[in-house]
């Protein structure tokens, strides 16, 4: 618990202080994080083909998504049909961020943290799994997700 | 307020301790296949990987170089002697006190004994030998020690598979006995037992040993991949032997 405040606080203060490119800083209120990453302005189109791509998103590996005739989806998390009537942009924001800030235990990855991981593969070292653009495209997308 | 907001979602959480699945529960991967696959691969005249069985009888029974001796010198009637052997690896060698797996062995066997160049590791050679070794286990219960020697080894596999790790921050326990049966894309999860290795695994049309499919697992969550071979996943093999004790080799396995 307290490691997980250190770590929340020092997310806030610098967007992780060690790593070579800072990450954009970000305040969680409640259990949202209401801004833009970096004032950013997400496209909902991008966001729908990051969360299929197999390379960046690869969100489907896990999640059903909202297209039925995609091959060969996931069913670890809860399906993404109806996810943006759930969730405000600001929820879906912080769950993709960092999951594990809403449940320690989760399965799901932080898309947008650099620090308190181990044996990180070096071409992915000390990068978040998405960009603060793509997290914002990906937020957008899962907006319009508004029918279960 | 962005403190409060902190302590607002921990208080929220839930913290859900998994269960941690009793090791009578492990079962094999073959399990999580399609009965069609399953058939396969007990077939031997449509599981490809029966090649690499015959190719390595056939290796273990020709002398490497005119001078050199072939294992069936030392080893005679393997079908009768060597039944069980894979059942208890991997081991802690009493000479050097290293843990030595099915593969270790083998090239131990080959470069202590027959004096000639390790064959390597994923080489064809070195995958039809063990394939073959292990063939002659088929059935026969996992019974690998994990106390005394082998304890630290042990201890040390199962540490690298309960800690999380990678970009995606995932540990083997999370999707190995967290998610089992569950899919990811189009794979069932299994329990990880290792038990078919080597294996031909239709994603490589090939056969590999179960350090390739380790690096699989790892690459899949962005982590370091480790050496064939390396201190790592030799302690890793020997957790998931011991995880699997009682289970029945199925050497050469099928996999998707
Ligand atoms: C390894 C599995 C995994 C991957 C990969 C994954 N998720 Fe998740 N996701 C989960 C799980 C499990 C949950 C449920 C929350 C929990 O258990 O903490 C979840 C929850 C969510 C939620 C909250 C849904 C709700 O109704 O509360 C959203 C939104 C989400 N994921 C989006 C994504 C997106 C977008 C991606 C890819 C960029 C992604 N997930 C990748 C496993 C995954
Ligand atoms: C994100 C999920 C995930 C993680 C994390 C993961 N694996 Fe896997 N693993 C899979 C999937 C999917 C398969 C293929 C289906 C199966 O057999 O389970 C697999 C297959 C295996 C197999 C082969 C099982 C068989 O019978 O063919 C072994 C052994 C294994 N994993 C061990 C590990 C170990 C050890 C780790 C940690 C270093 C690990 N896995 C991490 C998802 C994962």
């Amino acid at each position: 618990m307290l490691s997980r405040l250190a770590l929340a606080g020092a997310v806030l203060a610098s967007g992780g202080a060690s790593t070579a490119s800072a990450l954009e800083p970000y305040a969680i209120v409640g259990d949202a994080i209401s801004a833009p990453l970096g004032r950013l302005i997400g496209n909902a189109a991008r966001g729908a083909a990051l969360v299929k791509d197999r390379e960046r998103g690869n969100c489907l590996i896990c999640h059903q998504g909202a297209d039925p005739s995609e091959p060969f989806q996931g069913n670890i998390g809860p399906p993404l049909a109806g996810v943006g009537a759930r969730l405000d942009a600001g929820q879906i924001r912080l769950r993709l961020v960092d999951a594990s800030l809403v449940n320690p235990q989760t399965v799901m990855p932080p898309y947008f943290r650099t620090e308190n991981l181990h044996d990180v593969a070096l071409p992915f070292r000390g990068k978040p799994a998405l960009s603060a653009q793509e997290i914002e495209d990906v937020v957008s997308y899962l907006a319009t997700l508004q029918t279960p | 307020m962005a403190k409060t907001g902190i302590a607002l979602i921990l208080a929220l959480s839930v913290v859900v301790v998994p269960a941690g699945s009793a090791l009578s529960e492990i079962k094999s991967g073959s399990e999580f296949l399609s009965p069609e696959l399953r058939r396969q691969q007990a077939d031997e005249t449509r599981n490809p990987a029966f090649f690499w069985v015959e190719q390595g009888r056939e290796l273990f029974s020709r002398r490497p170089a005119p001078d050199a001796q072939a294992c069936i010198a030392c080893h005679v009637d393997p079908q009768q002697k060597l039944r069980g052997a894979a059942t208890r690896y991997p081991q802690v060698d009493a000479a050097t006190g290293k843990l030595l797996n099915l593969e270790g062995r083998i090239e131990q066997c080959r470069v202590e004994r027959q004096k000639q160049p390790a064959f390597g590791y994923e080489s064809p050679e070195l995958l039809s030998m063990t394939a073959y070794l292990a063939s002659l286990s088929r059935g026969l219960p996992m019974q690998v020690k994990t106390d005394g020697a082998a304890n630290p080894f042990f201890e040390a596999g199962r540490a690298f598979f309960e800690r999380r790790q990678g970009q995606l921050n995932l540990s083997c326990q999370q999707c190995h006995d967290g998610l089992v049966g569950q899919k990811l894309r189009g794979d069932t999860i299994s329990h990880g037992a290792g038990t078919g290795y080597p294996a031909y695994r239709l994603e490589w049309n090939d056969v590999g040993s179960l350090h390739r499919r380790l690096r699989a697992c790892s690459l899949g969550v962005r982590a370091t991949q480790f050496d064939y071979g390396s201190a790592e996943y030799l302690a890793l093999e020997l957790y998931l032997a011991g995880r699997a004790k009682g289970l029945p080799v199925e050497t050469p396995g099928l996999r998707r």
